[in-house]
């Protein structure tokens, strides 16, 4: 080992005189980092929930004027009566802060940053200084996106997909200068979703401590190195589109205006392209995660830990062919139809590969129901449905009927609130004391747990059959329809346990807050966990370890008969256990 | 960890670590930040493909908007900077860094003209009438376009396609200069690259190469063809 | 309210349904299978004292079996599916003797136009008419798809029948309606702040009702 390498791979974790900016603000520490997506993160889920009960009171009583409402705008809603032109906003902003400010910041922002390194045994990621970089774009990109909310007139409004030439033209949707600042929010997401997966990506590569083979990551860790690789190369597609679009807006090119040459699809084709591995970003970390709370609460290996490791690598693959499936009715060639409805319904195999394997972890396993395994376990459950449900669009004689119906919109949120906000949940808490040194209540964890699961059913379930019954998407007012009006009911009790549904929610935020100061100050290994991370303190130092550790097995090594104890962490050293083989030294 | 990391450029992949791609951290990082600019360019490229072969009429025909003899000088003043960014490497690589940072230098200097020549023909064309938003009324080209030497259909697909392609390219050879600029004048003029330690001329070399591969598809597809 | 899919008024909403439910029993059998199964676990495999977890990493046979037949059910899901969607939207899907109406989307409304009484369209005697339309029983309709603006989409529901209209596209749709009656038409695609009331009313008429009403609409269109 050259004295060079000696000096710079030697870290001082004790060795931490940095200022109150440098240690906190602006920090290249990538547990700080983690952290600073976490709390940005989750107050723009709480403004996404807070669009979406606005638009849920518009549903249920349209028309009628909102308690609160008061504080709107006259332009937006006169008399706390929702406008038509505010509720296409609410629709558009909704779906923009919860997919590109909470659930992709939460899932990548807070957990590649925070556990990539822990994970795998390293200090801090490849390129802290670009790291910090990463979440300062992201900062920025949202404190644009809140802008666009109060600008005259107001907010973008044409869906989160953003469709041209409804966006792309002022005189089309009514809006100025809020459409132009999705734009460039858009813009910067972009810019910081890529240099977080450049780290990620470089450091899983290269800085894996010794004895951590490619076969001995954790599940969480192959997820988020997937996904990284997946945002490393549609967010580019993204930013080329956004950027088009926003010169369509301000500098009247016309990519996308039919009326000057442009094409009105070309538009579909490149967000979607970025569009479909997007919602697989959305869900394989999540994925990731569960995998490991799963083989935690049921102290069990993984089952299939191969086979969820090539279900990753194809539900990645596949999901770059199959981005038409958004596009069926849109006027495309049919023939394209065809071949987008096979690669689809192609990829519900690894899907579905993977609920297997997470149901023979927990067969015959010894189940610990802690807070985070009933959500992992929720999590398996309402994937199954979101995935089951999305059979029916891959058919396309069936997506004629329900495209651009609630029965998509059902859809979409068993997947992803179903799907990755539960495993959030679950790993909010799993990983809590490892950032925070505390333990969230289990208690109100599980008071929360039950009345979300119970109250988002009530929500989302039904809306399969408001699907089905053929209302559309993004209506103001569905009683404008006669087919439409006998489903008023079933739109009123949807709302009602909407509601209550958010406010369920608060129970988890005083969770959240409170403990880091008042709860239970949490061991080093609070669940028992076979991870890198539980090595360390909680809450883990800057720096990480003083000597990188090594790595002696597999992470799932649960009940292994080698261990009195019924778990096995990574970096035990046993009698029977030989040093890995030393890497070579390579040049360049 | 991260201030231990001071040292000018680990050549050297983190040890101790498992084995991994045996290239030193910044290399793949640019290798991996390529990767996603391939993308980008791609979407850029694939619209003006889509858009130019699907529109319905004819293409203006090269070289009566823009000025190909000029363009040309400069696609041969990229390839040349990129000759001696490939001879600054070759320099530190063999343990020379005076001649090194002669080579930077004039790579430096020659993205700069480049840059410098492409808002020239901007200007040029602007003043013209040839905008994003295609042909500007009442200027030379409109003119043009009225007598039936450009067709009016696509010169605002042309206009829109070019400034943003081209446009975009600069910015990435403007940021490539500057980070050229900064790596010469912090690392390169205070001595700090050497035989054992030049992985950020190396890096930067291969960012500049990428942009010079795109240029040359950039000025095939839009000046030439 | 319905809590299944509207009535069937088009030939290929049988099909369309057929599919919907055929969908709804394979999923229903892997829903059951997966959360009787999860249920299951979690009851019988809750923690207890001196209970120990079977130490296994999996077992290839069952990943075998667990890949596979999801894998043959979506192929089969696949070409049945196919054989429809290439009937209804293919190509050459469109019936030779369909009765050919335009359909001019808008911000907010939909422009008719019929063919009048040569059936032809792009002739002296096609009239335009606002959000309302008409189509006789039993024959085969294409509609003729175009938009002013953004995309719109159109959407019958009794028909199973949508298909964006798109700014700068000429896009055919066609459908055969089988009961007569009132219907609604909605726009599916979000097109602006009017999109929750471009509604129309879709009429379906016997043939000689339909002969009837043309006659008094193209008189009422030229005045």
């Amino acid at each position: 080992m050259t004295t060079v390498a000696a000096t710079a791979h030697t870290a001082h974790a004790h060795h931490d005189d940095r200022s109150f900016i440098r240690k906190y603000i602006f920090s290249t520490d990538h547990k700080i980092i983690g952290i600073q997506f976490l709390f940005v993160s989750l107050f723009f889920l709480l403004v996404g929930g807070l669009l979406a009960m606005q638009m849920r009171w518009q549903l249920a009583y349209p028309g009628q004027p909102m308690p609160g409402g008061g504080i709107l705008p006259e332009s937006m809603a006169p008399g706390g009566v929702i406008l038509p032109e505010y509720y296409i906003q609410l629709v558009t902003m909704h779906g923009t802060f919860m997919v590109f400010f909470a659930i992709m910041p939460l899932l990548v922002g807070v957990y590649a940053n925070f556990l990539i390194p822990l994970k795998i045994g390293t200090h801090d990621m490849a390129f802290p200084r670009i790291n910090m970089w990463s979440f300062w774009s992201f900062f920025a990109a949202g404190l644009v996106m809140l802008s666009s909310l109060f600008v005259p007139d107001g907010a973008a409004r044409a869906g989160w997909t953003m469709y041209a030439p409804l966006s792309a033209r002022h005189d089309f949707s009514g809006a100025s200068i809020g459409q132009e600042l999705w734009s460039v929010s858009i813009i910067l997401v972009g810019l910081s979703s890529i240099l977080g997966s450049l780290n990620y990506i470089t450091t899983i590569i290269n800085n894996r401590a010794p004895g951590m083979t490619w076969f001995r990551l954790p599940l969480s860790v192959w997820s988020l190195f997937i996904t990284a690789i997946l945002g490393l190369l549609a967010l580019p597609v993204l930013s080329g589109a956004a950027i088009m679009l926003l010169f369509d807006q301000v500098l009247q090119t016309h990519f996308f205006d039919p009326a000057a040459g442009g094409q009105a699809l070309l538009w579909q084709h490149l967000f979607w392209f970025f569009g479909h591995p997007e919602v697989y970003i959305l869900i394989l970390p999540a994925m990731g995660m569960v995998s490991d709370i799963i083989a935690n609460g049921s102290r069990k290996p993984i089952f299939g830990y191969h086979s969820m490791v090539f279900a990753i690598i194809g539900i990645a693959f596949l999901g770059w062919i199959v981005w038409g499936h958004h596009m069926f009715m849109s006027g495309m060639n049919p023939t394209l139809g065809s071949s987008f409805m096979v690669s689809t319904l192609v990829i519900a195999v690894p899907s579905a590969v993977k609920v297997f394997n997470w149901m023979g972890t927990m067969w015959r396993g010894n189940i610990r129901f802690h807070v985070p395994m009933l959500n992992a376990v929720a999590f398996v459950a309402m994937f199954v449905i979101g995935g089951l449900s999305g059979i029916y669009m891959a058919a396309t004689p069936v997506d004629m009927f329900i495209h651009d119906t609630y029965f998509i919109v059902a859809h979409l949120h068993y997947v992803l609130f179903g799907g990755s906000l539960f495993a959030l949940f679950g790993a909010i808490v799993y990983w809590y004391p490892k950032m925070f040194g505390r333990m969230m209540s289990e208690r109100w964890g599980k008071v929360h747990f039950w009345l979300t699961f119970i109250l988002y059913n009530c929500v989302f379930f039904p809306m399969h059959i408001l699907g089905m019954g053929g209302m559309m998407r993004r209506l103001y007012d569905p009683s404008q329809y006669t087919f439409l009006q006998p489903y008023q009911p079933m739109n009123v009790f949807i709302s009602i346990s909407a509601f209550l549904l958010f406010a369920t929610q608060i129970i988890f935020f005083v969770n959240f807050w409170w403990s880091l100061k008042k709860g239970k100050p949490a061991p080093q290994n609070p669940w028992h966990d076979n991870g890198l991370e539980w090595s360390l303190p909680s809450p883990a130092p800057h720096g990480n370890w003083e000597k990188v550790p090594t790595v002696y097995r597999g992470p799932y090594e649960f009940s292994s008969p080698q261990a009195a104890e019924d778990y096995l962490p990574q970096y035990t050293k046993l009698p029977t256990d030989r040093e890995p083989a030393r890497a070579p030294v390579a040049g360049h | 960890m991260t201030h231990a990391a001071a040292t000018v450029d680990q050549m050297l992949p983190p040890y101790p670590a498992e084995r991994g791609l045996d290239v030193y951290n910044k290399k793949l990082g640019m290798w991996v930040f390529l990767a996603s600019e391939v993308m980008f360019f791609a979407a850029l490229i694939g619209t003006y493909v889509i858009l130019r072969f699907g529109a319905t009429g004819e293409w203006a025909k090269p070289g009566i908007v823009l000025n190909i003899k000029i363009t040309a000088f400069n696609t041969f003043l990229l390839i040349c900077s990129s000759v001696s960014m490939v001879k600054a490497y070759a320099a530190i690589q063999d343990g020379d860094p005076k001649k090194m940072r002669f080579w930077l230098l004039m790579t430096i200097l020659g993205g700069a003209t480049f840059v410098g020549i492409q808002v020239y023909e901007y200007i040029h064309l602007i003043e013209h009438g040839f905008v994003p938003s295609g042909v500007r009324e009442g200027s030379e080209l409109a003119e043009l376009v009225a007598k039936g030497v450009l067709p009016a259909a696509t010169m605002g697909l042309y206009g829109s396609t070019f400034f943003t392609m081209t446009g975009f390219h600069g910015f990435h050879v403007t940021c490539g200069v500057i980070s050229m600029a900064y790596l010469y004048f912090t690392k390169a003029l205070p001595g700090k690259y050497s035989k054992q330690d030049y992985g950020g001329i190396e890096t930067v070399g291969l960012y500049w190469h990428f942009v010079d591969l795109v240029w040359i598809i950039l000025f095939t597809i839009v000046y030439l063809i | 309210m319905h809590w299944w899919l509207p009535l069937k008024g088009s030939t290929f909403a049988g099909e369309v349904d057929g599919l919907f439910l055929a969908i709804t029993i394979i999923t229903g059998i892997a829903f059951v299978l997966v959360e009787v199964g999860l249920i299951w676990f979690v009851v019988k495999y809750r923690q207890r004292p001196g209970q120990k977890a079977f130490y296994t990493h999996g077992n290839t046979r069952a990943e075998v079996i667990w890949t596979t037949i999801p894998a043959v059910t979506m192929v089969a899901l696949g070409l049945i599916s196919n054989h429809y969607w290439v009937k209804i939207k293919g190509r050459h899907s469109v019936p030779a003797n369909a009765y050919p109406i335009a359909i001019h989307a808008k911000q907010f409304e939909w422009q008719v136009t019929y063919p009048g009484a040569d059936g032809q369209l792009g002739t002296s005697d096609d009239f335009t008419v606002r959000n309302q339309l008409h189509v006789p029983v039993g024959r085969p309709v294409v509609v003729h798809l175009s938009s002013e603006d953004v995309i719109h989409s159109f959407f019958v529901p009794v028909f199973r029948v949508k298909q964006d209209a798109v700014p700068g596209m000429d896009i055919n749709a066609w459908f055969q309606a089988t009961v007569p009656g009132t219907y609604e038409l909605g726009c599916a695609e979000l097109c602006g702040l009017g999109h929750y009331r471009m509604r129309a009313q879709v009429v379906v008429h016997t043939q000689e009702d339909y002969d009837a009403w043309m006659k008094q609409a193209a008189q009422e269109a030229s005045q």
